[in-house]
């Protein structure tokens, strides 16, 4: 499965091209709309699908079941918080559901990456994540797998 | 010189009824350019497949007092201040851009037709129009062209790469600005310049025209259709498969800003 545009509800503002983590939503060159350049590598994130203010990006369903009529379309209201699905099976059964996008304060939790020490060589050769171990509210050793021990040609 | 008729003048060597003769052609072209264009890409038949699919999964039968009062508030609301744009430059650039080009063409038209040839008066309104039409779209449009285009403000590319969508506004930008540059020249007599500017005039008009085809020129009657489209999607319950607007409840939370898309 993979996104594609409905044209006449793009305006080709580049929230797609902007939020897509494949890189692959771009903007056409005939006619300025979005659309998606490498539809094999797209993994139905629905980011892009959400991200859309027209709702302009729907997710093409297998060809062995996509023309029996079923449908799964969002609508993500950043100013209420909300987020709607209404999923359609293909046997007419409808799904409405609302959740919210989040109850914080926008911006306020997302890490300052930027602002962070830079790493050093020893911790970007480490096994350790980023902001690991405090990020994981401990400050034990946290296990690691010795680089010696991997099957040579199954992991690298 | 924005009181003078750039069209009367012109009239002293090239006959009223060959400048006339021009705009019919030029609309004519507008005609044949966007048939031509719905055929091939079956835009029609995509409306109407649409319409019929709307029709199937509306919940509720509008009546024609409903649609046309949608018919209308969208013509007001969405088609005339471009709402789809949201609330920001493109949209302003896109309303200084399309009145401008509206008022330009016709007010071109009506100075043509009315105030050009042998015996007519000046239109100081017209001309004033028709060189504030130029004005409008060459500030929306150059606006437009170098800091808001999406395949430059979300793609980084260079703004100095031009593509295929690029027809439609760069001959549009043609026309207002070597319009605006031959009725200056003209004006001050320099009639080496104004004859320069009066043929790359002609030139970008031929282009604009003559290339609906193969340019962006048909989305100021496809868009206005799919808007309405939506609308009334909207009101009938179909919704294109969307989920209604959350009710329940309303607001969850502080609601998040939505940022320009220039993350690349």
């Amino acid at each position: 499965m993979s996104t594609f545009v409905y044209m006449t509800r793009c305006d080709g503002c580049g929230h797609c091209v902007d939020i897509c983590p494949s890189d692959i939503m771009h903007i056409d060159e005939n006619i300025r709309r979005a659309k998606n350049i490498e539809p094999n590598f797209c993994w139905e994130c629905y980011s892009c699908v959400k991200a859309c203010p027209n709702h302009a990006i729907d997710v093409r369903g297998y060809a062995d079941f996509a023309p029996m009529g079923h449908s799964v379309r969002v609508r993500r209201e950043e100013e209420k918080g909300t987020i709607s699905w209404k999923i359609k099976f293909r046997n007419g059964t409808e799904k409405n559901f609302v959740s919210p996008i989040t109850t914080k304060p926008w911006g306020k939790f997302i890490p300052k990456l930027a602002d962070g020490d830079t790493p050093n060589q020893g911790e970007i050769n480490s096994q350790k994540l980023y902001s690991e171990p405090e990020g994981l509210n401990t400050n034990q050793e946290l296990p690691s797998v010795p680089k010696d021990s991997f099957k040579k040609g199954v992991y690298y | 010189m924005l009181n003078n008729n750039p069209f009367s003048l012109l009239a002293e060597i090239v006959s009223p009824f060959a400048m006339q003769g021009f705009i019919i052609a030029m609309v004519l072209l507008i005609a044949v350019g966007t048939i031509i264009q719905m055929i091939h890409h079956k835009n029609l038949t995509y409306f109407f497949n649409n319409a019929k699919k709307a029709k199937l999964a509306a919940t509720k039968e509008l009546g024609i007092g409903e649609k046309t009062s949608i018919i209308a508030k969208t013509t007001v609301v969405d088609i005339g201040t471009t709402s789809e744009l949201g609330f920001g430059k493109r949209r302003l650039a896109h309303v200084l851009g399309m009145y401008g080009t509206i008022l330009f063409w016709i007010s071109s038209a009506v100075l043509v037709f009315c105030y050009t040839g042998v015996g007519k008066s000046n239109s100081e309104t017209w001309s004033m129009l028709w060189h504030v039409g130029a004005i409008l779209t060459c500030l929306g449009g150059y606006w437009f062209w170098f800091f808001l285009r999406v395949d430059v403000s979300a793609e980084a590319h260079p703004w100095y790469r031009i593509i295929k969508a690029d027809l439609f506004v760069l001959a549009l930008l043609a026309c207002a600005t070597f319009g605006l540059a031959w009725s200056y020249t003209q004006f001050n007599n320099q009639m080496g310049l104004s004859f320069l500017f009066l043929t790359l005039f002609v030139a970008s008009n031929l282009i604009l025209f003559g290339g609906v085809y193969w340019s962006k020129f048909a989305h100021m009657f496809y868009k206005p259709g799919a808007a309405i489209q939506k609308n009334l999607a909207e009101a009938d319950g179909s919704r294109d498969n969307l989920p209604p607007p959350a009710d329940a409840p309303e607001q969850f939370g502080l609601g998040i800003k939505r940022e320009e898309p220039k993350h690349y």
